[in-house]
C-alpha cells in the first residue's frame, strides 16, 4: 500500500508564476506589441508608463490573477480604437503576440492556450459587440 | 495596529487588512483594480512612515526613493501618513540670481524660505507673485541651497520675459513641487548612464550628472546636448571641466545640423543599451521617440526616465 500525495488543484495564475511572471512577461509583450505593423498605431502618442502599467492589468487578467475588469470597462477603454478601425484582426494579432511572448518564457503550450482562452473571452467587450 | 493617515482620515488597521482596505473602508477616494500588487492603479506615495519593500516591489527605483507603494499589498508595521502620487507642497522664495548662459537661456537661481526636499533634475512649478506659473526642472543639487533653472528666452514668453527684463534678485515668488520622477537613485553604481536632451533639456541632466557623481557612480556616464547647431549649446566648459574631473563622465554635443537627429545619433553610437538606465529631457517629440526606441532595443522601460518639456506661452 503506498499513500498517495493529496492532490491540490492549482490556479493557472499561481502555474504561470503570479506577479512574477506578469513583470516577466510584460516589457517583452509590449515590445511586440509596439514592433508589429498590424497594431502598433494604436499605441501611437500614448503615456508608455501608463500603458505599461495597463499591460499589467491585462497580463494578470489574462493569467487568471485577481482583476477588477468589467466588461464595461473593456468597452469604455477600447471605443477610442473602434473609431480607428479597430477590428477582429488586431485582437487576433494581440492573442497571437501574447502567445509568443508566453512561448518566449518557456510556457508550456497548455497553458499559453488557457491564458489565450481568457483574452479570447473580452473580444466581444473589446469590439464592443 | 498601525494607523494610517489619508487626507483628514485617520484609520487603525485590522488584522490581515491592507492599507488600501483599510483606506476604502473609511471611505476615502482611492482607486483601485486587481488588489493584488500588479496592476499599479492603486498606487500612492508614503509621506511619513515606512512601507515594507514587498508593497513595492516591480516599481521604478525613482518612485520607490520618492516613497511610492502600492498599498493594496501593503502590511505595515508602523504609522503611515499617505497621499495620492501627485500631490504637491508649496513654499515661498526669493529669486537669488539671473545671469545668461547663452544669447537666449538665463541661469536662474531661487532660495526657498522654508525647507524643500526635492532630488536634483525633478521639476517644479514657479509661481509670481500674480499667480502667472511655469515649470522648470532643477538642475542644482539639494546641498547647494538653491534651485537653479535653466530659462530659455522665448519671443512672448510671459514668465521668460519678465525674468529677463522685470525680475531682479531679491524678488519674491512661490514653489510648488516637486514631481517628475527624472532623477538618479542609487544602488547600482556599475549601471551606464545614457543622460540625453535637447535645449534646456540639459538643466535637469546637468543635475543627475552632478548626483551621480557625487553619490558614487562608477560606471561610463553619458551626456549627450542636443541642439539645432552651436549657439544652441550653452555650459560646454563647465561640462568639459567636469569630465575632465571624472574620468567615467562623457560629454558630447550633437547638432542637427551638422549629425542629424539626435535620436539616430544615439541609436547608433550606442547600439546596445540592454541593461543601461536612461534620462531624456527636452522636446517632446524627441523625447518620445528616443523612449520607444530604447525601449524596443532592449532597455528596460522602468530605466527610462523621461521628462519632455511642454512649451507654454
Amino acid at each position: 500500500m503506498h499513500i498517495m500525495a493529496t492532490p491540490t488543484i492549482t490556479s493557472l495564475y499561481e502555474q504561470l508564476g503570479g506577479q512574477a511572471a506578469v513583470e516577466a512577461a510584460v516589457d517583452r509583450f509590449y515590445r511586440k506589441v509596439l514592433a508589429d505593423d498590424r497594431i502598433s498605431r494604436f499605441f501611437e502618442g500614448v503615456d508608455m508608463d501608463k500603458q505599461r502599467a495597463k499591460q499589467k492589468a491585462f497580463l494578470t487578467m489574462a493569467f487568471g490573477g485577481p482583476h477588477n475588469y468589467t466588461g464595461k470597462d473593456m468597452r469604455q477603454g477600447h471605443a477610442h480604437l473602434l473609431k480607428m478601425g479597430l477590428n477582429d484582426s488586431h485582437v487576433d494579432a494581440v492573442i497571437e503576440l501574447l502567445g509568443e511572448t508566453l512561448r518566449d518564457l518557456g510556457v508550456k503550450e497548455d497553458l499559453i492556450q488557457q491564458v489565450a482562452a481568457i483574452a479570447e473571452s473580452t473580444r466581444n467587450d473589446v469590439l464592443s459587440r | 495596529m498601525p494607523v494610517v493617515r489619508y487626507g483628514g482620515c485617520a484609520s487603525e488597521l485590522r488584522e490581515n487588512e491592507s492599507v488600501l482596505d483599510a483606506l476604502i473602508r473609511s471611505g476615502a477616494p482611492v482607486s483601485y483594480s486587481c488588489k493584488a500588487g500588479s496592476c499599479g492603479s492603486c498606487m500612492m506615495r508614503a509621506v511619513t512612515g515606512g512601507v515594507p519593500a514587498q508593497s513595492q516591489a516591480g516599481l521604478k527605483d525613482s518612485w520607490k526613493a520618492r516613497g511610492y507603494f502600492l498599498p493594496c499589498i501593503c502590511h505595515p508595521e508602523e504609522d503611515l501618513t499617505v497621499a495620492a502620487v501627485d500631490a504637491d507642497t508649496q513654499v515661498p522664495a526669493r529669486i537669488d540670481s539671473i545671469e545668461p548662459l547663452s544669447a537666449d537661456v538665463l541661469r536662474v537661481r531661487v532660495a526657498c524660505e522654508s525647507e524643500f526636499a526635492f532630488r536634483s533634475g525633478q521639476y517644479v512649478t514657479l509661481v509670481r507673485p500674480d499667480g502667472l506659473a511655469r515649470s522648470y526642472s532643477i538642475a542644482s543639487l539639494p546641498r547647494e541651497g538653491f534651485l537653479e533653472f535653466h530659462i530659455r528666452c522665448l519671443p512672448n514668453g510671459r514668465m521668460s520675459e519678465w525674468i529677463r527684463q522685470r525680475a531682479r534678485p531679491g524678488e519674491m515668488v512661490r514653489i510648488l513641487g516637486p514631481s517628475g520622477d527624472c532623477f538618479y537613485v542609487e544602488g547600482n553604481p556599475r549601471q551606464p548612464l545614457l543622460l540625453a536632451g535637447t535645449g534646456t533639456g540639459l538643466a535637469p541632466l546637468y543635475g543627475i550628472a552632478r548626483d551621480a557623481l557625487q553619490s558614487g557612480h562608477t560606471g561610463p556616464v553619458h551626456l549627450i546636448h542636443g541642439a539645432v547647431r552651436t549657439e544652441g549649446l550653452y555650459l560646454q566648459h563647465e561640462l568639459e571641466a567636469l569630465a575632465a574631473a571624472h574620468p567615467n563622465l562623457h560629454y558630447s554635443a550633437s547638432l542637427l545640423e551638422t549629425d542629424g537627429p539626435i535620436d539616430k545619433v544615439i541609436l547608433q553610437r550606442y547600439p546596445d543599451v540592454g541593461n543601461w538606465r536612461a534620462y531624456l529631457c527636452g522636446d517632446p517629440a524627441i523625447v518620445q521617440s528616443l523612449k520607444k526606441k530604447l525601449f524596443l532595443q532592449g532597455m528596460d522601460l522602468r530605466n527610462i526616465h523621461a521628462d519632455a518639456f511642454l512649451p507654454a506661452a
